[in-house]
């Protein structure tokens, strides 16, 4: 079984004062730290655990900059084989599609029965990559997956609905498989852990060891341009509740009576 | 009318001396044998330095291995150890003698003949006295009494144990004084009640008997006695009771460490280039933990005081140590082949993960031990297999990858380390650039630094120091989590990182002191680091301002309210800080202070302080804050003083889920010691 997990280089915002650029275009990153994508996270375990399970190997791939090491060390640190970190200058401004066509073109060219990402990613929310990437790939595609199963060349999966449905689905493989958070319960990886695999080769490909064109990348190969980021102006209608307890606790109740929160 | 002396009988036409012989070698060859296979697995597990401050170790013997110091902590069954304790020392004189006995009738020890070998005949019957008593006392306590602590949580009780070794003991007492009673009634002159009660009780029984009878309970006491006297011998390596012989070594060779973690393995310099890290096997156990196994009296008492145990954790540590005793002589039996290990884990297995990670290391269990068995560094290893696995509970990841990522588990920005100096009036908190000194470095850690909480107990630690005219700096940006709970939840190689980066920044700057208020940070930089920094707890200082004079403090505060001192576990037993914040809280005029049954070496931990913070622990019933804070209103306490800011959190709380809003008041030391000092307007 090859499994290829995609993973995302985030700035961790949780935090953080976010602050818009000069542009308008993007927020200040320099003084951010960056980390995985939490839904990724997710995502290599679970490579982690199919292998365990059925055996067979289990690839990482991030289009990600120079710093992005310490986040595929740290995969391969939770079990994952090999890992490729894909770079080039011209990379730079890519949007989901151009990223989900470097993905696509890099993927195609190694044999692959699964690949898995996370449904979305903490920084852009788009949740557009794992669609994109299955129909690029011409591979059925799933997302918010809460439980997988591999039998006999067929994946068996399930997804979380809205409501608190959930769905049955079977999906033909090769497939590309995108998870929901609290699938299964990523290991911790300690330091010693990182320490193990300090000596195993992260490759850097570039453009043309990715096999991609050059209009499909970067900002000629995006679909989209962002216009406009800008903080959503700050709302009214915040009371702090004082007073002991039950005074508290009685203005509570009258203003969920009053917006008509309870009856 | 006199008796005839076992060694001049003959049974079944065998001489004694052939008998008493064949017994002596087969009995003493089997307690040997088994004891070479008790040492030869102590040889098959890691290397521990245990001889280091032998006249340290030589006092500890002295006074908690002869002297059984920890013994009266539980007052009736700590005297009647002591008794029977001080029985087998006299006792083991007289066992000699009587198996010299077999081989010559008139058999003395050579320094034991004349007029002292009559005052020990006196001593001695006095003691077989006294030990009989204790063992029928002691099995009527656990017959009918049933001491809640006795009782094993998971079945395989080895109680049963218990019963066999006070039937033994008794059956040594009694078969000695049938011995002696019936010489009494054999001889014409008989000895004074006063002198040998043991033997006058006893010939009280055989009175009226013929010669003959009397013969042959002599000469039947006799064997009876050697025959146990062998028995009780040869128990004891194979049950519970191996502590007869073990206890005292084990004290000897106890941790002398206070306060620090055992290194991932004695002797290895780089431990991350070992193949294996922490407790992965039973044989990873260093030879002194497995020691600690054969020497557990089962007694119960570290887990009659193990906060986790009292709320319903899964914890027990005692049955750390019977779980661990059982699976060693299953592995390593004395005959016949181990079974196969099969798949069965030691760690996370026979130890299930639930135990690991509900311990709060705040050493209650180690205290209490009457010889010394160590729990943390067990614990730790443990953890340290499991970190290694990856197995880490979800609650502590999140916070244990904010300390790799930003050196706080608060998520906080290095840069923003200082912000909370921000909201002080009146008061400059100097940080210190690299190469700049002051008198005291005033180490904040992480709680001080980013929750809005203990941020409050930082400020007011700096207008004391302000007050006191202290010359006094931080290091701002430059410091990182002190890692005292990194290291104790199995994650040594961040522990070295975060350690080895505040060692560059404390050795970067000159200062006579460091002082936190935070005794975990204490801890860490006093017990844990490689290097040696003098750093003191934030009570010690102003312990030591109130001595002269740089402070005075007035009754603005507390109003006459009844105010109680919860020891945190980290500044008292594992630091030994106990009299400095009492004093300080005494120095308060009028105070009105009252300490809780729980306290100085029998503090009840609050649940633990560091990323315990974020741990959240499923199987409880009852918070341990909760359990604190009801200690509190049985003596009714309208304010607990605590001297570390976990506690504070932990407590605060406790008082709102137990209904003490209002009603009990929690405040670190150091905060009341600024209302104490200030006019109030700046708090």
């Amino acid at each position: 079984m090859d499994i290829i997990v995609c993973i995302k280089w985030v700035p961790d915002t949780s935090e953080a004062d976010v602050v818009v650029d000069k542009e308008g275009r993007d927020i200040k990153k320099d003084d951010l730290d960056y980390d995985i994508n939490d839904w990724d996270r997710f995502a290599i375990e679970e490579a982690v655990q199919i292998k365990e399970k059925v055996g067979g190997k289990v690839t990482l791939v991030s289009v990600a900059p120079e710093d992005a090491e310490e986040m595929l060390r740290e995969g391969l640190a939770r079990g994952a084989d090999e890992a490729y970190q894909l770079w080039d200058d011209s990379f730079e401004g890519s949007d989901g599609y151009a990223i989900a066509s470097i993905l696509a073109a890099f993927i195609k060219a190694r044999p692959f029965n699964v690949v898995l990402t996370g449904t979305q990613a903490d920084d852009d929310c788009a949740g557009q990559l794992g669609g994109m990437l299955a129909a690029m790939l011409g591979v059925p595609g799933a997302t918010l997956v809460h439980k997988i199963s591999i039998q006999d060349g067929k994946a068996e999966i399930i997804r979380e609905l809205e409501g608190g449905l959930s769905e049955n689905l079977e999906m033909d493989l090769p497939a590309v498989i995108s998870v929901a958070t609290g699938l299964n319960e990523p290991r911790f990886v300690s330091i010693r852990a990182v320490r193990k695999v300090a000596g195993m080769e992260i490759p850097v490909v570039d453009r043309e060891g990715v096999g991609v064109e050059e209009s499909k990348v970067g900002s000629r190969g995006s679909r989209t341009r962002i216009e406009k980021v800008f903080l959503p102006p700050e709302g009214e209608g915040a009371e702090i509740i004082q007073g002991s307890a039950e005074e508290a606790a009685t203005r509570l109740a009258e203003i969920l009576k009053e917006k008509g929160g309870i009856a | 009318m006199t008796l005839l002396e076992p060694a001049n009988v003959a049974l079944a036409g065998i001489p004694a001396p052939a008998i008493a012989f064949v017994i002596l070698v087969s009995a003493v060859g089997f307690f040997v044998y088994v004891m070479y296979r008790r040492i030869d697995l102590l040889r098959k597990t890691l290397p521990d330095s245990r001889l280091s401050d032998i006249p340290q170790r030589i006092k500890l013997m002295l006074l908690y291995g002869f002297g059984q110091a920890r013994q009266p902590r539980y007052p009736l069954a700590g005297i009647l150890h002591i008794l029977l304790f001080a029985g087998f020392m006299i006792l083991s004189l007289r066992s000699l003698t009587l198996i010299g006995r077999g081989f010559f009738a008139d058999f003395h020890l050579p320094f034991l003949t004349g007029s002292v070998g009559l005052a020990y005949e006196v001593l001695k019957d006095y003691t077989v006295l006294i030990v009989l008593a204790v063992c029928i006392v002691a099995i009527i306590r656990r017959a009918i009494f049933k001491p809640a602590r006795y009782q094993h949580p998971e079945g395989s009780s080895h109680g049963a144990e218990a019963y066999v070794i006070l039937g033994l003991v008794a059956g040594l007492m009694v078969t000695d004084m049938i011995f002696d009673g019936s010489a009494l009634l054999g001889q014409t002159a008989r000895h004074s009640v006063a002198a040998f009660p043991a033997a006058n009780l006893s010939a009280v029984f055989m009175s009226g008997a013929g010669a003959s009878t009397l013969n042959m309970l002599h000469v039947g006491g006799y064997w009876a006695h050697i025959l146990i006297f062998f028995g009780l011998l040869n128990y004891l390596p194979i049950s519970k009771h191996f502590h007869v012989i073990t206890a005292i070594p084990n004290v000897f060779l106890a941790n002398l460490n206070k306060g620090a973690i055992k290194p991932v393995q004695c002797g290895v310099s780089d431990w991350m280039e070992l193949p294996e890290c922490g407790l992965s096997r039973f044989e990873r156990f260093t030879w002194k933990h497995v020691l600690d196994f054969y020497s557990c009296a089962d007694c119960g008492r570290c887990s009659d005081n193990c906060p986790a145990t009292t709320v319903g954790r899964a914890l027990s540590p005692r049955m750390i140590s019977v779980k661990s005793r059982d699976y060693a002589y299953k592995h390593y039996p004395v005959f016949g082949a181990p079974p196969n290990p099969g798949e069965e884990e030691f760690t996370g297995g026979v130890i299930k993960e639930e135990e690991i990670w509900a311990c709060t290391t705040c050493g209650a269990c180690e205290q209490e031990c009457p010889i010394f068995i160590e729990y943390i560094d067990k614990i730790v290893d443990m953890r340290r297999y499991l970190v290694e696995q990856g197995r880490m509970p979800s609650s502590l990841q999140k916070p244990m990858q904010q300390i790799k990522k930003k050196g706080n588990a608060y998520a906080g920005a290095k840069n923003k380390r200082a912000d909370w100096t921000k909201e002080l009036q009146d008061c400059e908190v100097r940080i210190l650039g690299q190469g700049e000194s002051a008198d005291l470095l005033f180490f904040v850690d992480s709680c001080g630094s980013f929750d809005p909480r203990i941020q409050e107990i930082s400020r007011a630690f700096a207008r004391i120091l302000n007050r006191a005219g202290a010359d006094f700096g931080i290091l701002g940006p430059d410091e990182t989590d002190s890692g005292n709970e990194i290291r104790r939840l199995g994650e040594e190689g961040l522990f070295e990182q975060v350690a080895q980066k505040n060692i560059e920044a404390l050795q970067a700057r000159q200062y006579k002191e460091i002082v936190a208020f935070d005794p975990h940070a204490l801890n860490a930089m006093r017990n844990d680091y490689p290097v040696k920094f003098p750093v003191v707890h934030a009570s010690e200082l102003l312990a030591r301002f109130v001595r002269d004079g740089k402070i005075s403090l007035h009754d603005k505060y507390l109003h006459g309210r009844l105010v109680t001192y919860h020891d945190p576990c980290y500044l008292g037993r594992h630091n030994g800080i106990y009299n400095d914040p009492r004093y300080v809280l005494k120095q308060i005029p009028g105070i009105h202070f009252q300490d809780m049954e729980r306290s100085f070496t029998r503090s009840f931990c609050c649940s633990g302080g560091g990323l315990l913070l974020w741990y959240e622990n499923e199987e409880e019933k009852e918070r341990m804050g909760e359990r604190r804070v009801r200690m509190a209103e049985e003596i009714g306490a309208q304010v607990i003083v605590t001297a570390c800011p976990f506690c504070l959190i932990n407590l605060e709380d406790a008082v709102k889920t137990t209904g003490n809003e209002g009603k009990i008041e929690i405040i670190d030391l150091v905060e009341l010691i600024d209302r104490c000092t200030g006019d109030g307007k700046d708090v």
